[in-house]
């Protein structure tokens, strides 16, 4: 299959082509050329759509034990860097000019509100850097003498994603709406599409990243 | 007609089907909908026919997620679910269904069962179609807003902690607002945190 017409078949997969380190312009080589021309293990890949493209999809165990895993921990790195370098940053822009034009108590309310949101997303994503990841590291290079055990985590955004939701629904109903009416409605967006992106994200830890890892706890005992 | 309880049956065995039928007209409560064999289409049938009870055999559930009838019972909020149960299903699965009915069931017990999970439901929804907090729900609010826990709030208005939750959920379902942070900030848009 050719990845444009993956791509076509679900627009949002071209946010993961970056993550992979896949450049637009591929032309009309197939999904397999591709992803051997970039190092990326084919069915890894594949294994990321399917789980992007339906949300009800869970991969069976053999399949996580199967395949390339390699690429798992710089797919998750690139995803975090991501949302902490590129998106939040993008939102917070929008919301900083949006609160600037606004009165400055509801300005400095939506902020703070804001500011504690990226604080526990922040938050989040540390805990999985320098928890989880080095310990899924570990287990790959075959050092199973870390004591951390990846039941102890939980890919929980809940409280994550009900700010995201709650700062959407604020901005749509409650913010007084005559201050840059098409900006706001922009942001809306952008915060809706990174709340999905993030539910995406979230999947794929719990579908992928903690199956595998219990795989390798498993492998060692 | 208008009055009777609109049932819809989801079960792939006729014969449980057609046993069902029999008890249910006799007891004249009821208006049965044509049954399902399955939930393929269900969601289109629910759109058309608004039924008050659905009773569900939740095998018919599992194959699409690991347990579908949760998320169902949120996009449904409207409908009293009873699984039609005839071999072993998880307690917790089960424990999420307004009602049971066991293949087992003395046939003068299926319309309680139903007519209770139907009481069940009007309970947990409030009829009030305000989308407006009421007063006692914008006081909570304030109290949420300043940072206390339901504990104090109950304290505090002379309540039980139990109605400051379900002030908790309303608040909820009409702002649509989740978090602690952001009813905070509902509070202070609209100036309640002043007074």
């Amino acid at each position: 299959m050719k990845l444009a017409d993956l791509i076509s078949e679900n627009y949002n997969l071209i946010l993961m082509l970056p993550r992979f380190g896949i450049p637009l312009g591929f032309g009309d080589k197939s999904v397999a050329d591709i992803c051997k021309n970039n190092n990326i293990p084919v069915d890894f890949f594949l294994l990321v759509c399917n789980i992007y493209s339906f949300d009800n999809f869970i991969p069976d165990k053999m399949l996580i034990s199967s395949i390339d895993m390699n690429f798992l921990l710089p797919y998750l790195l690139a995803s975090h860097r991501y949302y902490k370098e590129e998106r939040i940053p993008h939102i917070e822009n929008h919301l900083q000019h949006l609160i600037e034009k606004s009165e400055a108590k509801y300005g400095k309310i939506l902020l703070q509100f804001f500011n504690e949101y990226k604080e526990e997303v922040n938050e989040h994503f540390r805990h999985e850097e320098e928890q989880v990841f080095p310990h899924l590291e570990a287990l790959q290079k075959g050092n199973s003498d870390n004591s951390y055990r990846i039941r102890t985590f939980v890919p929980e955004h809940s409280n994550i994603e009900d700010k995201l939701s709650d700062l959407t629904r604020i901005i749509c109903k409650y913010f007084p709406g005559n201050i840059l009416p098409n900006e706001s409605i922009e942001l809306i967006f952008d915060i809706l599409q990174l709340s999905d992106d993030l539910e995406k994200h979230k999947l794929i830890e719990e579908k992928i990243l903690v199956p595998y890892v219990v795989f390798l706890e498993r492998r060692f005992r | 007609m208008s009055s009777k309880l609109k049932v819809l049956i989801v079960e792939p065995s006729s014969i449980i089907v057609e046993g069902l039928l029999k008890i249910l007209n006799g007891t004249e409560l009821f208006h049965i909908l044509p049954s399902l064999p399955d939930v393929q289409h269900l969601q289109e049938r629910l759109s058309v026919s608004h039924p008050d009870i659905l009773i569900l055999n939740p095998t018919l559930l599992f194959p699409t997620k690991r347990i579908p009838i949760f998320s169902f019972l949120n996009e449904n909020p409207q409908i009293a679910v009873v699984a039609l149960i005839y071999q072993y299903v998880e307690a917790k699965v089960l424990s999420a269904y307004h009602g049971v009915i066991d293949i087992r069931e003395n046939p003068g017990q299926i319309a309680p069962i139903l007519l209770e999970a139907q009481a069940i439901l009007r309970e947990a929804v409030p009829s009030s179609d305000s989308y407006e907090l009421s007063d006692r729900e914008t006081e909570v609010l304030i109290c949420l807003a300043k940072g206390l826990i339901s504990k104090e709030i109950a304290d505090k208005l002379n309540i039980s902690v139990h109605t400051v939750n379900s002030h908790r959920k309303n608040i909820t379902r009409k702002t649509g607002i989740k978090s602690i942070a952001g009813l905070a900030v509902y509070a202070m848009l609209h100036n309640l945190t002043d007074k």
